[in-house]
């Protein structure tokens, strides 16, 4: 599914440099990203979801080189194959949250809005625990609430690799539990691969594989 | 489906205050030179189209202008006053028919037009409900007086008095109204016309009272000889004409020497005109005779020349708010900075973002658009009398 290699990423200012020489994926694998904060694990999910671009290396993500995309290919890429959770959940104020999580459908072409993802949403968030929320704008919910709308706006378009960064650090032991599971189900009914990067150490041996980022730094 | 204006509706109607000022910035802006240009076409039409209907209007010399906006538009300027010689004297000529007018007192804010029946034909004013002026103390209405006052054929209404402190005038005139004219859309639908004797009754110059040879109360009696009664200030004078005391009305010396304001004189042909014009040329000379479509296009020129400075204003001003503008989207794209990026990430595409804050923008000049729409029809709707507030009275 993911296969990278000889990577490397710095930022403009040159005072972080990330170097992966081999790092796979397999399809359906449910990874955790495990590592010190500054290690360069959000910078990672970045690069593989064409946010930003290496400054060598290579990505591929099945059959395609996300580094020899150009930005509207990566766009395309993200927006119709990738979920990613962001850390700091990133919902828009003035969208309700049944908006947020239909959000990736009024901005582009590739997805069409129509009464059955409508329904799917509004079952997904039954699921995640903020059915009666969906009216409600992100001001007035808890950062656990605002966590799983973040979560069900990325799950919603079934994307075929979802990029979770730190998607259950805000939740409760239960609905970590729940969260977890859900996207646990996402990987297994759509084929999905699962990428998250976690802090969460009690979680660890649900997942498949566990990357150590400590390896990676320079 | 990419849905720009339904998240540019939700980002703008969470902003409110943000939106509205806009929208309040971007409407007063626009609407002022539309609204500006409305009232002066407006102007333009009602002063005009009244000017060029009456050939020429003769008055005491002194400021035309006065003598043109009290007796075509009954402005409240009244011009210096003149007798019926000079009305007579028009006759006199064959030359034109001499229409006098006197325009000096109101009733209930209306002004009070006194005339003959020659200015109802002249003006092509017709009766809609009622007879025309017959008897002494008749009045007819025009048609928004007669709606404003809610008054009909049958009513009364009571002249008002030049000055609520002078003690010496004279009383208020009870006037019948006698009809209501047919809504001619100028300024005629805004006046109660009546026979010029009317208007000299409510002047005070013609009167009716006890008839003093009757009188039997000692009080009501000065001196009394065998060729005159003098009678004193308690003597009853009637504010009102009926049928019983309409012959005790009378005026004193000659009607000639009587006030009116102007004439307006209809010439015969053209050529008739001319001469008439001809004839009060000298500088010796009292009166004046002018051509009302001259002295309203000087006043418009004026008018124009100040609009083109207002212009001039408005065009910095605008300048200034659409700076303005400009300056609040820009601060406020810095400010969504972290919101254009998640919609970046999320992998919206630079033109999606462009295309939202166009349909914020597009939303915004629509609706201001939409509420100055509004407020022009309803400036509209009000220009007639406006244009009058502003330029006439």
């Amino acid at each position: 599914m993911i296969a990278i290699n000889n990577l490397a990423f710095s930022y403009p200012t040159g005072k972080f440099l990330l170097q992966i020489p081999e790092f796979s994926v397999e399809k359906h694998e449910k990874i955790a990203v495990i590592g010190p904060s500054g290690t360069g694990k959000t910078t990672l999910l970045n690069l593989i979801a064409g946010i930003i671009t290496p400054s060598r290396g290579s990505i591929r993500i099945n059959d395609t080189s996300v580094d020899q995309l150009n930005d509207a290919q990566r766009r395309q890429l993200r927006i119709t194959h990738i979920g990613f959770v962001f850390q700091d959940f990133e919902l828009l104020d003035y969208l309700n949250v049944n908006d947020n999580i239909l959000h990736p459908y009024r901005i582009t072409r590739a997805l069409q809005l129509n009464s059955a993802v409508r329904e799917r949403a509004r079952i997904l968030a039954e699921e995640m625990g903020i059915g009666d929320k969906l009216k409600r704008r992100p001001n007035d919910l808890s950062q656990g609430e605002k966590q799983r709308a973040a979560i069900c706006r990325a799950l919603l378009p079934q994307p075929r690799l979802i990029l979770a960064d730190e998607a259950t650090g805000n939740l409760d032991p239960e609905n970590k539990t729940r969260i977890l599971n859900l996207l646990f189900r996402a990987v297994a009914e759509h084929e999905t691969t699962l990428l998250a990067v976690t802090h969460d150490h009690e979680l660890l041996g649900r997942f498949d594989r566990v990357v150590d980022f400590r390896d990676f730094r320079i | 489906m990419i849905d720009s204006f339904f998240i540019a509706w939700k980002y703008i109607s969470y902003n409110r205050i943000k939106t509205v000022v806009l929208v309040a910035c971007i409407t007063l802006i626009s609407f002022l030179p539309f609204a500006l240009q409305l009232l002066l076409a407006e102007s333009e039409r009602q002063l005009m189209s009244r000017a060029s209907q009456t050939p020429l209007v003769m008055g005491k010399k002194g400021s035309a202008l006065d003598l043109v906006m009290n007796t075509l538009y009954f402005g409240d300027d009244v011009p210096e006053l003149m007798t019926m010689t000079a009305s007579d004297r028009i006759a006199d000529t064959d030359l034109a028919l001499p229409i006098p007018m006197y325009v000096r007192f109101q009733a209930r804010g209306n002004p009070i037009v006194g005339t003959t029946l020659d200015y109802f034909e002249f003006r092509g004013l017709q009766i809609a409900r009622g007879r025309q002026l017959a008897l002494l103390g008749d009045c007819v209405l025009g048609a928004r007086v007669a709606e404003s006052l809610a008054l009909k054929p049958g009513d009364n209404l009571v002249s008002s008095p030049e000055s609520l402190f002078d003690l010496a005038g004279v009383y208020p005139l009870k006037m019948k109204v006698a009809g209501v004219l047919k809504r001619s859309h100028t300024t005629d639908d805004l006046a109660v016309f009546v026979d010029l004797k009317t208007a000299w009754i409510i002047q005070g110059l013609g009167h009716g009272h006890q008839d003093v040879t009757k009188l039997k109360d000692p009080t009501l009696v000065l001196k009394r000889t065998e060729s005159n009664v003098a009678a004193t200030a308690k003597l009853f004078h009637y504010t009102e004409i009926s049928e019983k005391n309409m012959a005790t009305f009378h005026f004193h010396g000659n009607l000639s020497t009587y006030p009116i304001s102007a004439v307006i004189a209809d010439p015969y042909d053209a050529k008739s005109g001319t001469i008439l014009r001809g004839r009060y040329l000298s500088k010796e000379e009292t009166l004046q005779i002018v051509k009302p479509e001259v002295v309203i296009d000087g006043l418009l020129q004026n008018i124009f020349r100040i609009k083109n400075v207002l212009d001039a204003v408005i065009a910095v001003v605008a300048l200034a708010t659409v700076l303005a503008v400009i300056l609040v989207f820009a601060l406020s794209l810095r400010l969504r900075q972290r919101e254009i990026q998640t919609i970046f990430k999320i992998g919206c595409s630079r033109m999606t973002i462009a295309k939202l804050i166009a349909a914020e923008i597009l939303i915004i000049v629509f609706s201001s658009t939409v509420l100055c729409g509004i407020m022009m029809v309803a400036v509209k709707s009000v220009a007639n009398d406006l244009v009058r507030m502003l330029f006439i009275r």
